[in-house]
């Protein structure tokens, strides 16, 4: 019985200080209609040498090379410290710290984590986590709902260089609580919005801004964190935690800063692993803590006046304030906050400085040699971090699919979400693509195109 | 008692973990001087042997299933096993991007098709969807599967849910992210819902009815038939909470109770770690009313090979709960705990979580404890009320919690439910030994003797931890939430 430890003896005589005659009689509370006979054929168990063979099979067989791909997940060296102490039993199988006096590990390093993320966004306050950065986002919206109290209209302004994922799950959380998403347009050609052309606005609770945006562009994030809170509206910045590295956080955006920071964390120590476990972070005002969903570590004192951590402002929470908590998230993402903790302690700030720029040096690059190749451009000018979107001057589907079968995962099609761009892909290098990486990507890529030609 | 500075208070100037990080000085390329940071932003300065040996440090003062019995009840505290950690971090899976193409993904996408299935067949639903990142986000999926249902058949005047008052706090927060409004329903003597006041509740307002079976009292609710009968019949669907599902697992199917939809926490009952806080996923199931709402991506077969499906495949879908498809890396693990449990295994898991509870509860109350419903059987876990000891002894329950923790046992979850005073909820999930459930029960006897000879022992405890207890009033009114360099206690 795996991980079942009783003996024959065991059960006999557990039974019998229970004073029934066999398992069965436990359940017998179960109405008889409702007892489930023979379930449908499950596959057989496995011991841990057979299904360690499988496994090993499954995931030789998704093994891929060199990683182009990036569209909110993207490939970066991880410290072998990093996972290894973070799945120490310790950490790996304990509960959330809810007993603080058991828990103090978990909840300094929380304390160390929310102050981590206040330095990487130049903001005042952070929680302890969320599920991801796309449902953080909505989050993040509904945070702003509550706090705007001057502008009750529940509407939203996103640009529409975000991430057209983040928008649809944003969609989802927010749908049924009378909050309404509206676009603010792109500029096609430069691929940002153009600050020359905002339009007037009133009556919208918060602006939502990406950097860098979608397609791997920076936006004019100052002017248009001013032109928001000229109009009463809160700014909420979605950014690339690794690029707050090397750009001007949300904090430092125009006159006040952003009122709002999140996004995905996992740049920051978090392996691809098919799009999940990460995390998604929030930084806010201090003034707005008490408006702020999910778990958040304070330093307090113990009877003996000595420093400790315990979970405060708890009576936000869904577990004390039920139908009127700011959020029903009670399990976060805390091991891979664990993780990224870690990971933010090897690489500093120096560290990660310059992880980030070797990734836009490695970027501009790959761009380049790729728009050696005849028919292949930048799709927007004007200046990207570590992504960039290409026009093939074909379909990017089949070409991608193609490059896939010679081991190259070339990029993410842009016309998934728009049509009008079937021909382009964004294309991502990050620390890890080297020179040769990127040789063999304009070779493939030479060949297909020439293939399709 | 050992104080541990903070990271940053181990940092020098200039120092750094240099094998991590290209070696070359940065270069800014392109970008343009008014788009890059001034002021570097304030994180630790240490050597990597400083980062290991703090965390690692940090980790020592944690309690946690590898080093302690963590009989919290409704959190299902049982053995993560380590094959299930090792396999889901094997390189082809950890490499694998979210965005890589259908062909590149067949081994993973196995394991989730798989995965659907042996859920759907083990609760009796239609179809499965792991997507959702935890509980409660398996929960809001639910409940925004009853909203598109209503809402499809142009029904708009359910705006209702019922919850019992026994119910996690997420229930009912859950339902009014929703866009519902909440119903308590009272709870009756033996610890099953009232059923008078569910049917003076239902009418055509009712959406639906979120419901945990065995409920949050640690017993089977007997008349759930009975009651999706008469939830179905004004209209309104039901809603399992599969919080303690690890009770009747392979024993009793939710889809043949009569729920339309469920959640499953794969961190408790297929013993996927906690991992101090999460990741959770919280894997849906729908019967054949609401599957079609069932969130997105699922994978499906098509011949030998997997796919997604996505938003052309399921028009009727609540939409997209995360960027990519939830928490991939959960589901692994899930997968490979099913794939050694096998059917048989799947139904020992009840039969021994049961097994020891019910054993847990007679030997405490042989030795003079009061369960709070002694004629009932335990599921998986059981509620005692130490009210008696707190009024005789002024030892309440969090006093004995407190005090377990110097006898190296995780405390049980205190205060809740609300419902029963001073109480504690104990579950010791199926992995645990009679030998170790003994000790527990010769520590609880203990304490009670402490508790008779020096009171204020207990009420002080901890005494044998990093720290005492906590001043969270002061935590929660001068918040200290960020380290500052100089001045302690800024934010």
């Amino acid at each position: 019985m795996p991980f079942i430890p009783h003996t024959e003896d065991d059960i006999r005589e557990m039974l019998a200080a229970i004073g029934v005659p066999d398992l069965d009689t436990l359940f017998d509370e179960i109405p008889a209609e409702l007892r489930a006979g023979r379930l449908p054929p499950l596959p057989p168990a496995l011991q841990e040498m057979d299904i360690s063979r499988l496994m090993q099979e499954r995931a030789a067989r998704d093994q891929t090379g060199p990683c182009f791909i990036g569209a909110g997940a993207y490939q970066h060296h991880v410290p072998a410290a990093v996972w290894q102490l973070a799945t120490r039993g310790e950490f790996y199988s304990a509960y959330t710290p809810y007993q603080a006096e058991a828990s103090q590990g978990t909840l300094q390093l929380i304390y160390e984590y929310q102050s981590m993320m206040c330095g990487l966004m130049a903001m005042e306050v952070s929680n302890a986590s969320l599920y991801d950065g796309a449902s953080g986002l909505g989050e993040a919206m509904l945070m702003a709902v509550r706090a705007n109290q001057k502008i009750r209209s529940g509407r939203i302004l996103i640009a529409d260089s975000l991430h057209p994922v983040y928008r649809q799950v944003a969609q989802t959380v927010v749908g049924n609580q009378g909050v309404t998403l509206e676009s603010l347009p792109l500029d096609a050609a430069s691929g940002v919005i153009d600050t020359d052309a905002l339009p007037p606005i009133d009556d919208v609770v918060a602006v939502v801004i990406p950097q860098p945006n979608f397609f791997g562009r920076l936006e004019a994030v100052d002017r248009l964190t001013d032109w928001a809170h000229a109009a009463g509206a809160l700014v909420i910045g979605v950014v690339n935690p690794l690029a707050m590295a090397l750009l001007r956080p949300p904090g430092e955006w125009g006159e006040r800063g952003a009122d709002i920071a999140c996004g995905d964390g996992q740049p920051l120590g978090v392996p691809l692993s098919s799009g999940g476990p990460y995390y998604g972070f929030l930084c806010c005002r201090r003034s707005m803590v008490r408006r702020m969903p999910g778990r958040i570590v304070g330093r307090t004192v113990d009877l003996d006046g000595n420093p400790g951590y315990t979970l405060t402002l708890q009576a936000r929470e869904q577990h004390i304030r039920r139908s009127r908590a700011t959020s029903n998230i009670c399990t976060n993402q805390g091991l891979v906050v664990t993780a990224s903790t870690i990971h933010m302690a090897l690489l500093g700030a120096e560290g990660l400085r310059r992880v980030a720029a070797r990734c836009h040096e490695q970027t501009r690059a790959l761009v380049q040699t790729l728009c050696e190749l005849p028919g292949v451009r930048p799709l927007h000018q004007g200046v990207c971090f570590h992504e960039r979107a290409l026009d093939l001057g074909q379909p990017a589907g089949p070409v991608l699919e193609r490059l896939a079968s010679r081991g190259v995962m070339g990029g993410y099609p842009l016309g998934q979400h728009d049509p009008a761009q079937a021909n382009a892909v964004l294309v991502c290098a990050t620390e890890c693509i080297t020179e040769a990486d990127i040789r063999a990507y304009r070779d493939a890529l030479a060949d297909v195109l020439r293939e399709a030609a | 008692m050992r104080q541990d500075r903070l990271i940053f208070e181990h940092g020098r100037p200039g120092r750094r973990a240099a094998a991590q990080a290209p070696a070359t000085a940065v270069q800014t390329g392109e970008l343009p001087a008014d788009m890059l940071r001034q002021q570097p932003p304030r994180l630790p300065e240490v050597s990597e042997l400083q980062a290991v040996r703090h965390y690692t440090r940090l980790s020592q003062k944690n309690f946690s299933i590898d080093t302690q019995f963590y009989p919290l009840g409704s959190c299902t505290m049982k053995y993560n096993p380590r094959a299930s950690n090792s396999l889901a971090m094997l390189p082809g899976f950890l490499q694998r991007h979210p965005w890589a193409p259908d062909g590149q993904s067949q081994g993973f996408l196995a394991c989730v098709h798989e995965l659907q299935g042996m859920l759907r067949d083990v609760t009796g639903l239609a179809a499965f969807s792991l997507t959702p990142m935890a509980g409660a986000q398996g929960e809001f999926a639910g409940v925004a599967m009853i909203r598109a249902y209503h809402r499809a058949r142009g029904d708009g005047e359910r705006t209702e849910i019922l919850v019992p008052d026994a119910a996690h706090g997420t229930n009912p927060a859950t339902a009014v992210m929703c866009g519902f409004s909440v119903r308590e329903l009272p709870t009756d003597a033996d610890g099953d819902v009232d059923m008078q006041a569910l049917r003076e509740a239902l009418g055509p307002k009712t959406a639906g009815i979120m419901l945990t079976n065995p409920s949050t009292l640690g017993v089977f609710e007997r008349r759930i038939r009975e009651m999706a009968d008469l939830v179905h019949e004004a209209g309104g669907l039901l809603y399992y909470d599969g919080a303690n599902l690890n009770a009747i697992l392979g024993k009793s199917r939710p889809g043949d109770m009569g729920f339309d939809v469920i959640h499953i926490n794969l961190h408790k009952t297929f013993s996927t770690p906690h991992g101090g806080g999460g990741p959770g996923a919280g894997a849906i199931g729908a019967g054949e009313r609401l599957q079609g709402f069932l969130p997105i991506p699922m994978a499906a077969r098509e011949g030998s090979r997997y796919r997604w499906l996505t938003e052309d495949d399921r028009p009727q879908s609540i939409g997209r709960l995360s960027a990519f498809m939830g928490n991939a890396g959960v589901i692994l693990r899930a997968y490979v705990y099913a794939r050694m449990l096998g059917a048989e295994g799947m139904v020992r898991v009840a039969e021994f979580a049961t097994l020891n509870a019910n054993y847990l509860m007679s030997r405490l109350r042989a030795e003079g404890f009061q369960v709070w419903f002694p004629q009932r059987r335990a599921s998986h876990e059981f509620i005692i009320s130490l009210k008696r000891e707190s009024r005789e002894l002024g030892v309440g329950a969090m006093d004995f919690a407190k005090r377990l923790l110097d006898y190296g046992y995780h405390a049980p979850t205190a205060y809740f439910p609300l419902l029963v005073p001073e109480c504690l909820l104990i579950e010791p999930t199926e992995t645990e030994t009679r030998e170790e459930l003994d000790g527990f029960i010769d520590a609880m006897v203990a304490i009670r003797q402490e508790a008779r000879r020096d009171p204020e022992l207990v009420q002080g405890a901890p005494h044998g931890l990093p720290v005492r207890r906590l001043d969270e009033v002061r935590a929660a009114r001068d918040l200290d939430l960020c380290w500052a360099p100089d001045a302690a206690g800024a934010t």
